[in-house]
């Protein structure tokens, strides 16, 4: 680089270390002949201007020259002048040090003396001030300007002591003593006056100290008035709490900003006054009494925040409100928090405000609760009120069922729009603008018990109410009507609720709590057991209406049949109508190996079974049993119409079959029950799963009459057809 | 070997549904099945457990007199038997009537029928047509109960020959005519008491007065067709139902039952509890099925284990909670009647409509926790 630079600098025609020989060379090497030319040309020019510059500046340069030789020879001849006149200054300098000697001497004596006067009165008036102080004091006093006694007080102090073997001064002094306890008292007085504002207060406490008053008293003087005066201020707070003119975010407001200020105030002056100065002695550490101090005010007023945001969540209320104070408490709270020494109270006030979420969501699922309960009643008054204005024949032409779809939807919607709402209502406790939203342990803990607490504590209500209704009183048709439900909500609701609930509120760890799986089970149960109950409750009043028509006719001297029981037809009737209410709900199911209707018409061919010989009667329906399964009369049904029928059906026919076994038949009563049987099989196959199943268990009920009869002829099955197909 | 708990099956010929355990006879296994045809000669049939070869040994009785539909045997004399018959004239009508018979000796069996001897008729034509049951009294030989319709009547034997005389009677009185189910003696309170049930209600009787004692009103949501006191707790009752439903009572508290079990699918006909170990209470069921369960909370044996101190270190078998010990499926047909053995606490008998008997053990594993 240095090397480059150095080459170019030897290049440059005005540089100091230029070197001629370099430069010619490499114009010429490097130039073409032309630009050789142009070159020459130009520093021909350039130092033709160079020369006729340089003459301009000789003869400048001479000029001046010749001025400044003129001024220098003007100036010698003035210096001469100037000479005599500095020595004639010389010699009047010289007298006057003379004279200022002389008087100097002249004077020492009287400034020795004024010196002496000067101190004599500073002196007397340092006496004065002392033997004026009393009085100065007292007038001080009286004008209230306490801090000027004090001051001067401790001015005169020292001295006063030095002198205090003098009598007078001593007398000065205890004088001054009696006025300042006066003062003390005073400032005492104002330390303990309600009105002091804590600014008063610190001043109050530097004076007292200043007059040697001991800080430790000082300190529970000073905290006790303190916190008297933050508890008028809680008082206050529970005043407003009691009659509630302020909402919430006021309440809170005029809170934080009263009491929080002034107990940071008090903290500060506190730590300034007492902790910086004294070291105190062995026992009393002054931070601990201001932390009790602070301790015990904060509790009081978390407490009545507490207390007050309590109020404020009575069931409906919307949290925008509460939220908002929640929000103004918590950053107030957190500011002052850091001033305050002790514990961290913001914690507490996390704790607060996480509880108030929790509250809101507790709230929210009362509400929820009361609302589906509501909701169930009016279900329940629907389902109530046509049986009133219907007979059951109309009811069976216009059944009330078709509404039942539509009654399904008001309960599920109805609930899910609610819950819905709730929600909106509890994502306010997690706007992005709030300071505790923010926080990962209000997150957490209200997020779990959202989820937790209200959603997923619903839907487990909704279950207990729901299976609560398996007892004898209810009507078949709301058990029908809430299994559907829960299985509605097994198949979807809970999966929208949980999703939604768990992305919106940021659930993390949804599988600490209940998970989906845990919750559709339970609903798939519940719904099980509703329909299970529904099926018996159908199926045994169907079985108390047979039971009765069987008990309570004399099957011995009944008249030959003519028509088909009314009883049977009832029961018919009654099963299409309930295929109908429960048809509207479910699907239909898969009905097994239907024959053909023509073929249904046909009198089934019957074995012989039920000839005179018992063993062989015994041995045929063994027989038949082994080859046919065994009928589970009371389980479980599928989800589908035709399995709920099958199931009321079977535990129709089986009360049937059990009631004919008790009683003693004649041959007319026999028959009646031939025609009976028959007639249920010609309606009753459309309802099952598999009508092999009603055959089965007619068959059963025929066999089992003819061994309860004394004259067993059966009638002739074209006779029983006609009968039955009349009706 | 033969496993000790495989069933011993035995078939009658024909319908029964009349089941009742040998009383007084408390060293072998002994019951006694009356049968129920319309059409042919009925019988009685003592049959006994013959345990070392797993069989049943039996005598037969002629019962000509009808279709039994409800047997009991006397606590006190082994060859003394009540049955209560229907009994079919030429004419082909029916009447109901009970009686009073002594089987012969059991000193010589033989293989032929003999007749039984009617040792007393009751008399019970002024009360009504449907006669349901006829109990012995659990201690006096000589006093019986049986129920008519809706009258209830205590026979005294000591003072009858040939035909006897109600010494007692009640009546419910209501509207519907109700009719008495099935009634049975209290075991306790100077067993002078004893319960009914008629449709869904169950009664407590005072005979010294013959006042209704207590009720339990709606027992069952339908009819009750059977009860059953605990013989070594008082004021504790079972009943079972057409509702399918099992229930225990404390019958000082009668809103609400102790315990409900609803494990049969279809009626409960019959429900005991074992003389010996109240907890185990059998039940059965038209569904075909028995069903062994556990009452431990309400049995008269302490419930809950008292810890002792010596005994931490052992290890005790789990004891008995309450529910299902066992389910048996050997029947085909309805079963009317479940009785316990009064020889052997763990063996009972379960008879079904269609003439199937089976005798029954407590499944091993559930006596040894009894009895550990």
């Amino acid at each position: 680089m240095g090397e480059r630079s150095s080459e170019a600098a030897a290049m440059d025609l005005d540089a100091h270390n230029f070197n001629s020989e370099l430069y010619i060379q490499t114009v010429l090497k490097k130039c073409t002949l032309r630009e050789v030319m142009e070159k020459e040309a130009h520093i021909i020019r350039d130092t033709q201007t160079l020369h006729s510059d340089m003459q301009t500046l000789v003869y400048e340069n001479y000029n001046k020259f010749i001025s400044a030789s003129d001024t220098i020879k003007k100036m010698t001849s003035d210096f001469k002048e100037m000479e005599a006149e500095m020595d004639l200054l010389a010699a009047n300098m010289n007298s006057i040090a003379n004279f200022s000697d002389q008087i100097s001497t002249t004077l020492h004596d009287t400034r020795q003396k004024l010196t002496q006067l000067s101190s004599v009165h500073t002196t007397l008036q340092k006496v004065q001030f002392l033997f004026r102080l009393p009085h100065t004091l007292k007038q001080n006093k009286e004008e209230g300007s306490l801090s000027l006694a004090v001051q001067n007080y401790t001015r005169a102090l020292g001295t006063l002591k030095i002198y205090s073997h003098n009598v007078s001064f001593s007398s000065i002094h205890k004088e001054c003593d009696e006025i300042m306890e006066g003062v003390k008292d005073q400032l005492f007085g104002q330390l303990s006056s309600k009105q002091a504002t804590p600014k008063e207060l610190g001043e109050c406490v530097e004076l007292l100290l200043s007059l040697g008053e001991p800080a430790p008293v000082l300190c529970l003087k000073f905290l006790q008035h303190a916190s008297e005066r933050q508890n008028e201020q809680l008082q206050g707070m529970e005043e407003h709490l009691r009659v509630g003119d302020q909402d919430v975010i006021e309440f809170l407001d005029v809170g934080s900003n009263d009491f929080l200020s002034d107990i940071c105030l008090n903290v500060a002056t506190y730590n300034e006054l007492f902790a910086k100065k004294c070291q105190i002695e062995e026992g009393d550490d002054p931070s601990a009494l201001l932390d009790n101090f602070v301790h015990e005010a904060m509790d009081k007023y978390l407490q009545l925040v507490k207390r007050k945001v309590e109020d404020e969540q009575a069931p409906g209320t919307e949290a925008t409100v509460l939220v908002r104070a929640l929000d103004r408490f918590y950053r107030r709270l957190q500011a002052a928090s850091t001033l305050l020494p002790g514990p961290n109270y913001s914690k507490y006030g996390m704790e607060v405000v996480v509880q108030a979420g929790h509250r809101q969501s507790q709230t929210h699922l009362k509400n929820m609760q009361a609302h589906f309960v509501e909701l169930l009643s009016n279900v329940r008054q629907t389902l109530a009120a046509p049986k009133l204005s219907l007979t059951v024949e109309e009811e069976k032409r216009n059944p009330s069922s078709s509404n039942l779809p539509e009654l399904l939807n008001t309960l599920v919607a109805g609930s899910v729009d609610k819950i819905k709402s709730c929600l909106q209502d509890l994502k306010l406790f997690l706007q992005s603008d709030l300071t505790f939203s923010l926080k990962q342990v209000f997150r957490s803990k209200f997020c779990c018990s959202v989820r937790e607490g209200f959603v997923v504590a619903f839907i487990k209500f909704l279950m207990d109410t729901a299976t609560g209704f398996c007892v004898p009183q209810t009507p078949p048709t709301l058990l029908l009507l809430l299994s559907k439900m829960c299985l509605e909500m097994e198949s979807s609701t809970v999966n929208f609720l949980l999703s939604q609930t768990d992305e919106e509120f940021c659930v993390e760890d949804s599988a600490k709590g209940t998970t989906r799986l845990v919750l559709c089970k339970q609903l798939h149960e519940s719904a099980q057991k509703l329909l299970d109950y529904f099926v018996r409750t159908q199926g045994l009043n169907l079985s108390q209406m047979l039971r009765k028509s069987v008990e309570t006719r004399d099957w011995l001297s009944t008249p030959e049949p003519r028509t088909v029981r009314a009883v049977m037809k009832r029961v018919v009737e009654d099963v299409a109508a309930i295929e109908v209410q429960v048809g509207s709900l479910y699907e239909q199911g898969i009905q097994q190996e239907r024959s053909s209707d023509s073929s249904r018409r046909t009198q089934r061919k019957r074995t012989n079974w039920y000839a005179p010989s018992q063993i062989d009667s015994t041995l045929a329906s063994n027989l038949q049993k082994l080859f046919s399964e065994r009928i589970e009369i009371f389980s479980c049904v599928d989800f589908s119409t035709v399995s709920i029928m099958t199931g009321i059906i079977k535990i129709s026919l089986k009360t049937l079959l059990e009631c004919v076994r008790l009683r003693t038949f004649g041959k007319f009563g026999l028959q009646q029950i031939q025609v009976d049987t028959h007639y249920l099989q010609m309606y009753l196959w459309r309802f099952v799963e598999n009508e092999n199943l009603v055959h089965f268990l007619l068959d059963e009920i025929l066999g089992s009459t003819v061994h309860r009869c004394l004259d067993p002829v059966l009638m002739e099955p074209s006779v029983v057809e006609m009968i039955c197909e009349r009706g | 070997m033969l496993d000790e708990e495989t069933p011993v099956i035995y078939g009658l010929e024909f319908q029964a549904r009349a089941l009742a355990a040998q009383l007084a006879e408390t060293e072998a296994v002994r019951f006694y099945v009356g049968t129920q045809s319309l059409k042919f000669d009925n019988q009685v049939h003592r049959l006994e457990l013959d345990e070392e070869n797993n069989m049943i040994k039996r005598e037969v009785f002629h019962h000509g007199d009808g279709e039994i539909w409800h047997i009991s045997a006397s606590p006190t004399d082994k060859n003394v038997i009540s049955t209560v018959y229907n009994h079919i004239s030429p004419e082909k009508s029916c009447t109901k009537h009970t009686a009073v018979w002594r089987t012969s000796d059991e000193m010589n069996p033989t293989t032929e029928i003999r007749n039984l001897k009617l040792l007393t008729k009751l008399n019970t034509s002024s009360m009504g047509e449907d006669i349901k049951c006829t109990h012995f009294h659990p201690t006096e030989e000589n006093k019986l109960l049986t129920v008519v319709d809706g009258t209830f009547a205590i026979w005294d034997l000591n003072a009858a020959g040939g035909s006897c005389d109600a010494t007692t009677k009640g009546a419910i009185e209501g509207k519907g005519q109700p009719k008495f189910s099935t009634a049975k003696w209290n075991p306790h309170q100077g067993k002078s008491n004893l319960a009914t049930a008629n449709d869904m209600f169950i009664r407590g009787w005072d005979t010294r007065t013959n006042q209704e004692a207590w009720l339990i009103e709606s027992a069952h949501n339908q009819l009750v067709r059977d009860i059953d006191f605990n013989p070594n707790k008082q004021y504790f009752l079972a009943s079972c139902g057409d509702d399918g439903n099992s229930k225990f009572w404390d019958i000082r508290k009668t809103k609400v039952p102790v315990v409900t079990r609803a494990d049969h699918s279809h009626w409960v006909w019959c429900v005991r509890f074992n003389h010996f170990h109240d907890q185990l209470v059998l039940t059965s069921s038209t569904d075909s099925r028995v069903i062994l369960l556990s009452a431990a909370s309400i049995s008269s044996e302490p419930f809950g284990h008292i810890v002792e101190e010596d005994s931490v270190n052992e290890e005790k078998p789990v004891p008995l909670k309450d529910g299902v010990l066992a389910v048996y499926e050997e029947h085909e047909d309805s079963v009317y009647a479940v009785e316990w053995s009064s020889g052997d606490p763990w063996t009972f008998a379960s008879l079904s409509y269609d003439g199937r008997l089976i005798i029954n053990q407590v499944p091993k594993s559930e006596k040894y926790k009894l009895l550990l």
